[in-house]
């Protein structure tokens, strides 16, 4: 590593009147004691003046013309904000996990995987383990089905696609959280006189059969209901990924399938559906670490029903409503751990595939 | 690149000299302050404030009041924001808690709040509070929040037109002296083709499942529950029969209630006519009884009636709300004068008329009252006091999470036998992990 240092008179003024400034500027918020609402801004503003102090530094450091050496201290803070946000935090909720923490005073008595025991052994953690996989397998698959199948269908080069692409991907530019309250509406099960949102459609056209409890089937089906509101929204998303991908096959590979005498399902069976792997994987790994997180959608059709329940909500109440922090912290990593096995391997695969180029 | 990046600097400077302009000018000096912690926003409550803040204002014009209220129903995410700020040691000045355990198991256990017996003593609400009410709020006999407003619990409302169309002849008001002969008239009202019992979002089935022990095992009984250690058994014969009562109750309950969005529409279907009975706390009675949008604007006893809930004659199932005095306060003359106001008549009289609530002093002039909250006044004097587990009264808030917990999967069970006895045990195995109970 050379390191040629070149004096820039400029640079170096401007450098001191930066960290002068920005150091100042950090003393001076610090000394202020500002009431609540204005103590947002006093670290706004505190972690601004560091921004600046540390912009003169970079000046300095861009003095000795090493290319490593910048990059390094331009990625700095960053590195430091995620360890400590990031990886810092997941450290301290393990750490929580495996104390016996109870209460609003911090006990911080080491009692081993005890919390994890005694989750496995929870009757309610059990139902949200087998409402998070049927919720999450169901919709993933009904993504993929309906987004694939949307996605072949625009692939035909119709008329007006661009209107239908767009109406398809509405839905997901709506929060979980609202879609779950107009689904709850909708998918309302009361029956006699007060039948209400589809089943009152149903109801109206004669089609008795069709009505539904909806989401407040016996258990454990009624889970499944809760993922239509989800494939409504995320299934349009799906279809982008697909048709993003398709278009990404160039013209020729199909043209050659059909001087060779592929019919078009052939072509679909032989050519499409092989190059959309990559695509598929992607989409099962959004699609997957956010039916795993699920939380604002199910406490929005569920009201926190147990028979509804999934680890967020679980999380939420013991350690927010039942001020349990070390069993809450548990659930949290655990949560963690189900979505890292998803994520892993293909980050893995990723920086494997990427170092091969 | 390097003119891009010196522009970008000159930005950052110009940015960075007006924020060093402007931050010597944020005031220094520090007025006279109490910044007060609830999670009333809504109609009625937050109306309720203001005007206990108007009193407090003419009372002490030299303090400011600084609302930092958190939206969101029964304070869930008012409870999660101030608990990140009590650890923070960013406590406010004083706080709204509900009175009894969920003050008593959080903020005292964790010595974050100061007891009141000179503030009891120089306000007089020692004399001015019912008697049964005052163990209920203290540990080891000291005070630790002051109560401005009293719920009851034990409601029993009803639809006068839909028990006469079904020949129910009892009275409510006076006849149902067991959950037997409620269930007499639930016959009589399934037989009609309606709804017995209304029930609403899954908090409300805790709400009815104290009503029925209460109910069915009496207050001395339902208080043996809750002392420590308990002298009412939890896996004794009293609780196994409030439990088959309450499952009962159950079976005459409206299927779609867990997807109902909270209380309202359970209480709608009682003056929609679709259901005779609902049992919801008195908040239920300016829902009814209020001018639109925040009302249905229903007329007492002719669309609506109530009663207290069966078994229950002479017993006052309460919660309330509380303002507490923080151990380690900033402005200690701030948070005296806002517990002043908080415990004083005008201070109560003020909130309560607005909130729908009665005072929790025994000697607020009832003239500005609803009809109902004049009814139930006379009971908060007279009646047996007990509180409710449902709204933090009773018990800690890690064992109410267990109780939810199990009444969760009871209500996702048959509710049969084998399912009463798991949720008994369920409840004895949460009384235990709370350390109540022995093990």
């Amino acid at each position: 590593m050379s390191l040629k240092f070149k004096l820039n008179i400029p640079h170096l003024i401007l450098s001191v009147i930066l960290m002068a400034v920005g150091i100042s500027a950090i003393f001076a918020l610090s000394k202020i004691d500002l009431i609540l609402f204005e103590k947002n801004f006093t670290s706004i503003g505190i972690l601004l003046a560091a921004l600046i102090f540390y912009s003169g530094i970079i000046l300095i450091v861009m003095m000795f013309e090493n290319e490593t050496l910048l990059s390094i201290s331009l990625l700095f803070p960053s590195v430091v904000a995620v360890a400590i946000f990031v990886y810092g935090f997941i450290g301290w909720s393990i750490r929580v996990s495996l104390s016996k923490w109870k209460g609003l005073t911090p006990d911080f008595t080491w009692v081993g995987l005890a919390q994890y025991q005694e989750l496995f052994k929870d009757p309610r953690f059990l139902i949200d383990v087998r409402n998070t996989v049927m919720f999450t397998v169901l919709f993933i698959a009904g993504c993929l089905i309906i987004g694939l199948t949307l996605a072949i269908l625009l692939d035909q080069k119709l008329k007006g696609e661009s209107i239908f692409r767009s109406i398809f991907l509405f839905p997901m530019s709506i929060s979980f959280i609202a879609s779950g309250v107009v689904w709850g509406w909708l998918m309302n099960p009361a029956t006699g006189s007060r039948t209400a949102g589809i089943n009152l459609i149903f109801k109206s056209l004669g089609l008795n059969s069709l009505i539904s409890l909806w989401h407040s089937t016996p258990q454990p089906w009624g889970m499944a209901f809760t993922v239509i509101p989800a494939v409504w929204m995320l299934s349009g998303y799906t279809m982008a990924l697909y048709l993003g991908g398709m278009r990404a096959i160039s013209d020729d590979l199909r043209e050659a399938a059909r001087v060779d005498g592929a019919s078009e399902f052939e072509i679909y069976r032989y050519i499409v559906f092989p190059m959309l792997q990559p695509v598929t994987l992607s989409a099962v790994i959004i699609l997957g670490h956010m039916s795993l997180k699920i939380f604002d959608l199910i406490v929005a059709l569920g009201n926190k029903d147990i028979r509804l329940d999934v680890p967020g909500i679980y999380m939420w109440v013991t350690t927010f409503d039942g001020t349990n922090y070390a069993q809450g912290a548990a659930i949290g990593v655990l949560m963690l751990i189900s979505v890292a096995i998803l994520v892993i391997p293909y980050l893995v695969q990723n920086i494997r595939t990427e170092t091969e180029l | 690149m390097q003119k891009r990046f010196l522009c970008l600097v000159s930005v950052i400077l110009i940015l960075a000299f007006s924020l060093s302009a402007f931050a010597p000018a944020a005031p220094a000096v520090q007025k006279k302050q109490v910044e007060v912690f609830s999670w009333w926003v809504g109609p009625g409550e937050a109306d309720g404030l203001a005007a206990m803040v108007k009193v407090f204002n003419a009372k002490y014009p030299d303090i400011t009041f600084v609302n930092a209220a958190v939206a969101g129903g029964a304070g869930t995410n008012a409870k999660a924001v101030l608990q990140t700020r009590l650890a923070a040691n960013d406590a406010p000045d004083s706080w709204q808690a509900h009175a009894g355990q969920e003050t008593i198991a959080n903020y005292v256990a964790a010595n974050q709040v100061a007891p009141l017996d000179d503030l009891f003593k120089t306000t007089g609400l020692n004399d001015v509070l019912p008697k049964t009410l005052l163990p209920l709020i203290s540990k080891d006999g000291h005070p630790y929040s002051v109560p401005v407003n009293i719920h009851r619990s034990n409601v029993l409302w009803f639809n006068p037109k839909v028990l006469k169309d079904a020949g129910v002849t009892a009275n409510p008001k006076t006849d149902f002296k067991t959950w037997d002969d409620f269930f007499a008239a639930c016959d009589k009202i399934k037989a009609a083709g309606k709804t017995c019992l209304s029930m609403g979002a899954p908090w409300t089935a805790i709400h009815l499942f104290e009503n029925v022990m209460i109910g069915t095992i009496g207050p001395d009984k339902w208080n043996g529950l809750w002392s420590n250690p308990p002298t009412t058994d939890w896996a004794g014969a009293d609780v196994k029969k409030g439990i088959a009562n309450f499952a009962k109750a159950l079976s005459y309950t409206n299927p779609d209630a867990s997807t109902l969005s909270d209380w309202q529409p359970a209480s709608k279907m009682v003056s929609d006519g679709d259901a005779a009975f609902n049992i919801m706390g008195d908040w239920a009675y300016g829902y009814y009884a209020n001018p639109a949008p925040n009302g249905l604007a229903l007329k007492p006893h002719e669309q609506f009636d109530w009663a207290v809930s069966p078994g229950t004659y002479g017993v006052f199932n309460f919660l309330a709300d509380s303002f507490v005095l923080p151990a380690k306060a900033k402005n200690a003359e701030g948070t005296n004068a806002w517990l002043t106001v908080a415990a004083s008549k005008e201070g109560q009289e003020a909130f309560n008329p607005l909130k729908g609530s009665i005072c929790a002093r025994t000697d607020c002039d009832m003239s500005k009252f609803s009809e109902y909250s004049k009814d139930t006044a006379k009971d908060w004097s007279s009646n047996t006091v007990v509180g409710s587990l449902q709204h933090g009264v009773v018990a800690a808030p890690a064992w109410a999470t267990k109780i939810g917990t199990a009444m969760g999967l009871f209500q996702a069970s048959k509710l049969d036998d084998a399912a009463q006895a798991d949720f008994q045990k369920a409840l004895a195995d949460a009384c235990k992990s709370d350390g109540t109970c022995k093990k």
